[in-house]
């Protein structure tokens, strides 16, 4: 971003964006929106407690949890439909509908299926997060130049050494998919939460709103943005080495 | 036209040649379009065969079924005397793209086909550093491909193939997708190898210049359906100074009357 000729840190407008929310707080114009100040005294006394602590700790295994089953399942079905035609075929209608479908009109269904608790929004995460991963596993199998196959067939490669190929060379959309699915699964984990309304975060959102506690409401809100741009973040740290790696492919 | 210019050989072939590749009657259609009609060619020990031909004449899926890559419609390929239609560790190929790994250094990438095969570490590094030098790479070992020129990538190409030790080297092309001055110098090399390496190489191209340079046999084949139009063997001195050879006489001739034979095929 540039200034009066000066170049100016993309974090400046955000800095921006804190002073407006400032004073439009000062001025006291609405109970929803106390001042940023407020809402940052709010988020350090909030990480003190231990509800906001158990909370984190159960949204996070939930998270972890649920990413992790979409990935062990996402990536190698998004092979299977890049090599397979046939898979392609059965599959392909149903990931594209999931993939762009409103999913949150399922998590109640999820709730009948596993009941309050834990298990629904683990599930949530999974049906946020794995679509995507799928459909970028795919493209990127699919991407792989046929020479790369030919040449590993005309070595001698074995079955196993053939699908290490693959994963490595599909490996730079393997990683975008998962980033975009990390940051569907926050949604999942938040929806699935919110909707349970008893675990987590979700109870904590229904407490700060129920009760007008709005400074707290903003803060678990900043600290949920945070998380989720963290992650996306380091992902793409990696795959921006990964990149590099793919840098030559033909 | 000197007789000595080059030697035609009947499409026939003479029974008594050594060949360490033999094609009989291959044939491969794709859908409507008939690649290949009844291909018939032997292939010498220790020399290298072009396959020359305009785009769509099937030199490269002639030299695809030879690898085993691609299954023909009819015919059968023999090497060393034994049937073949998979890859074979007899056979080794080099792709018009390089198809290397791209997260591989050069030295993984040379050493591949050994590590395929299940060669200790030691032993395949050490191959591969001998073939990075035989092929003019000395000092890139620890480089990965996307820092590499087109020529340079080929070169790793064509070092996998020789590490493997394969009495047959297959090169599709190997040269269009390098730049014209890397192309020269590597037409030189390859001549050089072919010398102390003592391997039978079949070299797929579509430029004259480039098979009457460098090969000791020309198969010229004709498009839709591709077949074996006429076989030569130019007779041309590469002991000297490569430059001369590009203004040698026979090799001149010998391009002019390959272009005056392929001619009828340019539309």
């Amino acid at each position: 971003m540039n200034l009066f000729g000066y170049r100016v840190p993309m974090m400046a407008s955000l800095l921006v964006w804190c002073v407006i929310w400032e004073i439009v707080g000062r001025l006291d114009l609405m109970l929803m929106l106390p001042p940023f100040t407020e809402v940052l005294q709010a988020a350090v006394g909030l990480v003190q407690t231990a509800s906001w602590q158990s909370a984190t700790v159960t949204t996070l295994r939930a998270f972890v949890m649920g990413m992790a089953l979409s990935i062990v399942v996402g990536v190698p079905l998004g092979i299977l439909m890049g090599r397979v035609k046939l898979a392609d075929e059965l599959l392909g209608m149903w990931v594209s509908i999931f993939s762009s479908a409103p999913l949150s009109a399922l998590v109640p269904v999820l709730m009948i299926l596993f009941g309050f608790g834990e298990k629904t929004i683990v599930a949530a995460v999974f049906l946020f997060a794995i679509w995507i991963i799928v459909l970028d596993t795919r493209a990127g199998v699919r991407h792989i130049s046929p020479s790369l196959l030919e040449m590993a067939r005309s070595y001698g490669a074995s079955k196993w050494a053939l699908y290490r190929i693959i994963l490595w060379a599909a490996l730079p959309e393997i990683l975008a998919g998962i980033r975009l699915g990390l940051i569907r699964g926050v949604k999942g984990v938040v929806i699935g939460q919110l909707l349970v309304a008893i675990v987590g975060y979700g109870a904590l959102f229904e407490t700060f709103s129920r009760n007008f506690r709005m400074a707290d409401f903003w803060a678990l809100t900043i600290i949920l943005f945070a998380f989720a741009l963290l992650i996306a973040e380091l992902i793409e740290r990696l795959e921006a080495k990964v990149e590099f790696y793919a840098g030559a492919r033909q | 036209m000197r007789n000595a210019t080059l030697r035609k050989v009947p499409t026939e072939q003479p029974a008594m040649m050594d060949s360490i590749v033999e094609v009989r009657g291959i044939s491969k259609s794709y859908g409507n379009v008939e690649a290949l009609r009844s291909i018939d060619l032997d292939f010498p020990r220790g020399k290298l065969t072009s396959l020359l031909g305009p785009s769509g004449c099937g030199k490269t899926t002639l030299l695809k079924i030879i690898a085993g890559l691609i299954e023909p419609d009819g015919g059968k390929v023999s090497v060393n005397g034994r049937e073949v239609s998979k890859p074979g560790p007899e056979r080794a190929f080099v792709f018009q793209d390089f198809a290397l790994l791209p997260w591989a250094t050069v030295l993984r990438n040379v050493a591949f086909g050994l590590e395929l095969r299940g060669r200790p570490v030691a032993e395949r590094e050490k191959v591969a550093r001998h073939y990075i030098a035989e092929v003019g790479l000395s000092g890139f070992e620890d480089k990965y491909p996307h820092e590499l020129s087109g020529g340079m990538r080929q070169r790793v190409g064509l070092a996998r193939a020789l590490s493997v030790d394969a009495d047959v080297l297959l090169l599709d092309e190997p040269f269009s997708a390098v730049d014209e001055q890397n192309r020269r110098k590597f037409q030189e090399d390859l001549i050089r190898l072919r010398t102390n390496q003592n391997k039978t190489f079949i070299f797929v191209t579509h430029s004259i210049e480039e098979a009457v340079y460098i090969s000791d046999r020309i198969v010229l084949l004709s498009p839709r359906p591709g077949r074996v139009s006429q076989i030569i063997e130019p007779e041309i001195d590469r002991s000297v100074d490569p430059d001369r050879i590009h203004r040698d006489k026979h090799y001149l001739d010998t391009v002019e009357e390959i272009w005056q034979g392929l001619k009828q095929y340019v539309d």
